[in-house]
């Protein structure tokens, strides 16, 4: 310890320890100016990042609510903590992005504060399935970005854009599909009910899930890879390694833009929609200020600019935004999407992922 | 000089600390492993601490039967693999010269700091239609047209061969380094070729390292995930992928936890089954 304390202290070291001294008395005085904060959860990563740059320097701007943003890990992870934490009282975040299913598995812990709409204005603007409400009526969350998941191809491979989902059942397409590899994320179920059982609620009983992993079944000697990293499979497309398959349609988009041979195509059945809500923490004290973040971010302006710069689908009305026909269709269509059956992910996982693997590993 | 057995308490102090090592990294997580693996999996939800074998029933099917016994099959093939390959190798790399040999080494040590993304994204693009060796080929007027040599289990092989390869060299290196010349020396004037004595004399040497070798890149080989999702069709998909898909997809750690246990004891069972086998070929 003595010789610790006899080091000399170099000119680097104080300059460090002063540099760090100041911010940590700068940072408190920073946030009691505002005096209002919110800690908000969203996807670590692009997702951060895009939120960090054009959404929350804006929205401080413009309430004077100080944000501190906080990367959530994807998947499940983030949906245990928050409950373990709600269980202590405390709140590693006040707002956070979740998953659909997540949302409903959250609903089972009354782990939602419930929202009041009444203080969301822009609560009108939404598209009606974009409002996630618990059994009883009460509204959980609220819907913060969707985003696409088509049909895409390789345009060297595929002259024409195909028009539908059966031509993943096609058998000229043998060996030549790629495919996401988890029943939770594919939402192939979803996309054989629609393209042959008339619609999602085939699925409602055992027998219909039954048929279509039968019906799905027919689609494996097409599948040249199910893939669980998306790098894996957007290379392949853009090579014509694997010249068809499902994937994100803002990022094909993008890809296209930079010259790659691929396109993305709305099936007459409809793309697949996934989205992620705002929901707030019960341990949350902050509920004014979730609900003012809430209300700021169902705006048509700011869903209009996350189109534009983070490339998602907005969860507004269309007709109110002023994003023109190509902004739009770079991340929707006015074709009628497929809602992936989140229930059934909840009530019936262990299920599902056993009769999925045994279909694609048997 | 001589060893004497540990007398006091402080002759042990030596293996406190890689014993607290082993400890804390090993056996603290590994027993965790083992408590997860008997809790109750709550669906749509996470986990509660209970005492039951339902995630052991759910594995003992003949579905994950069939998986495990493909994990195993394929760790084996590259085990045999490894071993068909490298020691040949290794025992014409120790008659090289120094400098020789150092370059070698260096070039397979180099092969170990590649991670297994990397490994398997080189491998993907080599067997690729678009890419792959098979335009090289096309070229040279061997084949007239170019077609992807993947997914399928030879890529799966060539991947986890390749990237096994490397060790089995350096564990077998020391041994075929030390191995007396003058064993084949004399069965080269007593008469025999090269590649006789390497098989009678050579190879009957080694045979309690190459035991050993097998044994290590089996277990090696077993634990390998992201290869065969890499280069194989989901039939060739390990236990470990299916492991991780549990863990971290269906947030299931119990069942997970389950197999992965189940995967160990098999391991060693195994291990213990070779080792036996091996005392007793010697016995007799």
């Amino acid at each position: 310890m003595t010789d610790f304390l006899k080091q000399p202290i170099g000119r680097r070291a104080v300059l460090g320890a002063g540099l760090a001294g100041a911010s940590m008395l700068a940072m408190p005085s920073i946030l009691r100016a505002q005096d209002k904060s919110l800690k908000v959860g969203v996807y670590g990563g692009y997702f951060k990042d895009s939120f960090d740059k054009n959404i929350f320097p804006d929205f401080t701007k413009a309430t004077g609510i100080a944000v501190e943003a906080i990367a959530e890990p994807t998947g499940e992870a983030w949906l245990v903590q928050l409950d373990q934490a709600a269980k202590a009282g405390q709140a590693p975040a006040d707002v956070s992005m979740m998953s659909q299913v997540a949302m409903l598995k959250g609903q089972a812990t009354d782990l939602w504060a419930p929202l009041d709409m009444a203080k969301i204005k822009n609560g009108s603007n939404l598209i009606d399935r974009f409002v996630n409400k618990y059994p009883d009526g009460r509204v959980a969350g609220i819907g913060a970005v969707s985003w696409y998941i088509t049909l895409v191809t390789n345009t060297d491979v595929y002259k024409e854009a195909p028009t539908s989902w059966q031509a993943f059942w096609d058998p000229a397409n043998a060996d030549k599909l790629g495919l996401l590899a988890l029943v939770s994320n594919s939402f192939l179920l979803e996309v054989t009910a629609k393209t042959f059982f008339g619609g999602t609620n085939a699925l409602d009983t055992e027998e219909g899930v039954q048929k279509a992993f039968d019906k799905l079944a027919e689609v494996k000697p097409n599948v040249r890879l199910w893939y669980r990293d998306e790098a894996q499979f957007e290379q392949a497309l853009k090579s014509g390694e694997i010249p068809m398959g499902q994937y994100y349609h803002d990022v094909t988009g993008l890809a296209a833009a930079d010259g790659n041979p691929v396109r993305s195509t709305f099936p007459k059945e409809g793309g697949i929609q996934d989205s992620g809500c705002w929901a707030l923490s019960r341990a949350s004290t902050k509920v004014e200020e979730a609900h003012v973040f809430i209300d700021y971010m169902s705006q048509p302006s700011i869903q209009a600019l996350l189109s534009r710069k983070v490339g998602t689908s907005p969860t507004v009305k269309r007709e109110l935004m002023d994003l023109t026909d190509a902004e739009f269709a770079a991340v929707s269509s006015d074709i009628e999407p497929i809602i992936p059956r989140y229930d059934l992910y909840q009530t019936k996982s262990d299920w599902l992922n056993q009769k999925w693997t045994e279909l694609i590993v048997g | 000089m001589r060893r004497e057995a540990p007398q006091k308490l402080s002759d042990y102090g030596p293996l406190f600390f890689p014993a607290m090592m082993l400890i804390v990294f090993f056996v603290v997580p590994f027993a965790t492993m083992i408590a997860v693996s008997f809790f109750q999996r709550q669906q749509g939800g996470f986990y509660v601490p209970a005492f039951q074998f339902a995630n052991y029933e759910r594995f003992l099917s003949l579905f994950f039967a069939n998986v495990l016994g493909f994990s195993l099959m394929l760790a084996v093939t590259v085990a045999i693999c490894c071993v068909l390959l490298a020691v040949p190798f290794t025992y014409l790399l120790t008659r090289m010269t120094r400098k020789v040999q150092i370059v070698w080494l260096v070039a397979l040590l180099s092969v170990l700091s590649l991670s297994e993304v990397i490994i398997g994204f080189a491998w993907s693009t080599l067997f690729s239609r678009t890419a792959g060796i098979t335009n090289l080929l096309v070229m040279a007027g061997i084949m007239s047209e170019a077609k992807a040599l993947l997914p399928s289990f030879g890529a799966v092989l060539t991947g986890m061969v390749y990237q096994a390869f490397p060790y089995t060299v350096l564990v077998l290196y020391p041994a075929l380094v030390r191995l007396d010349p003058t064993l084949t020396e004399a069965a080269r004037t007593l008469g025999a070729s090269p590649i006789k004595a390497f098989f009678t004399v050579v190879v009957p040497a080694l045979r309690n390292t190459i035991t050993a070798t097998l044994i290590m890149v089996f277990i090696f080989a077993l634990g390998s995930y992201l290869l065969p999702q890499l280069l194989g069709r989901p039939q060739h998909w390990t236990l470990s992928v299916l492991i991780t898909d549990q863990a971290i997809y269906q947030s299931n750690m119990p069942f997970a936890a389950a197999m992965a246990v189940f995967l160990v004891l098999v391991t060693l069972g195994l291990v213990a089954l070779t080792v036996l086998a091996g005392r007793k070929g010697e016995a007799a």
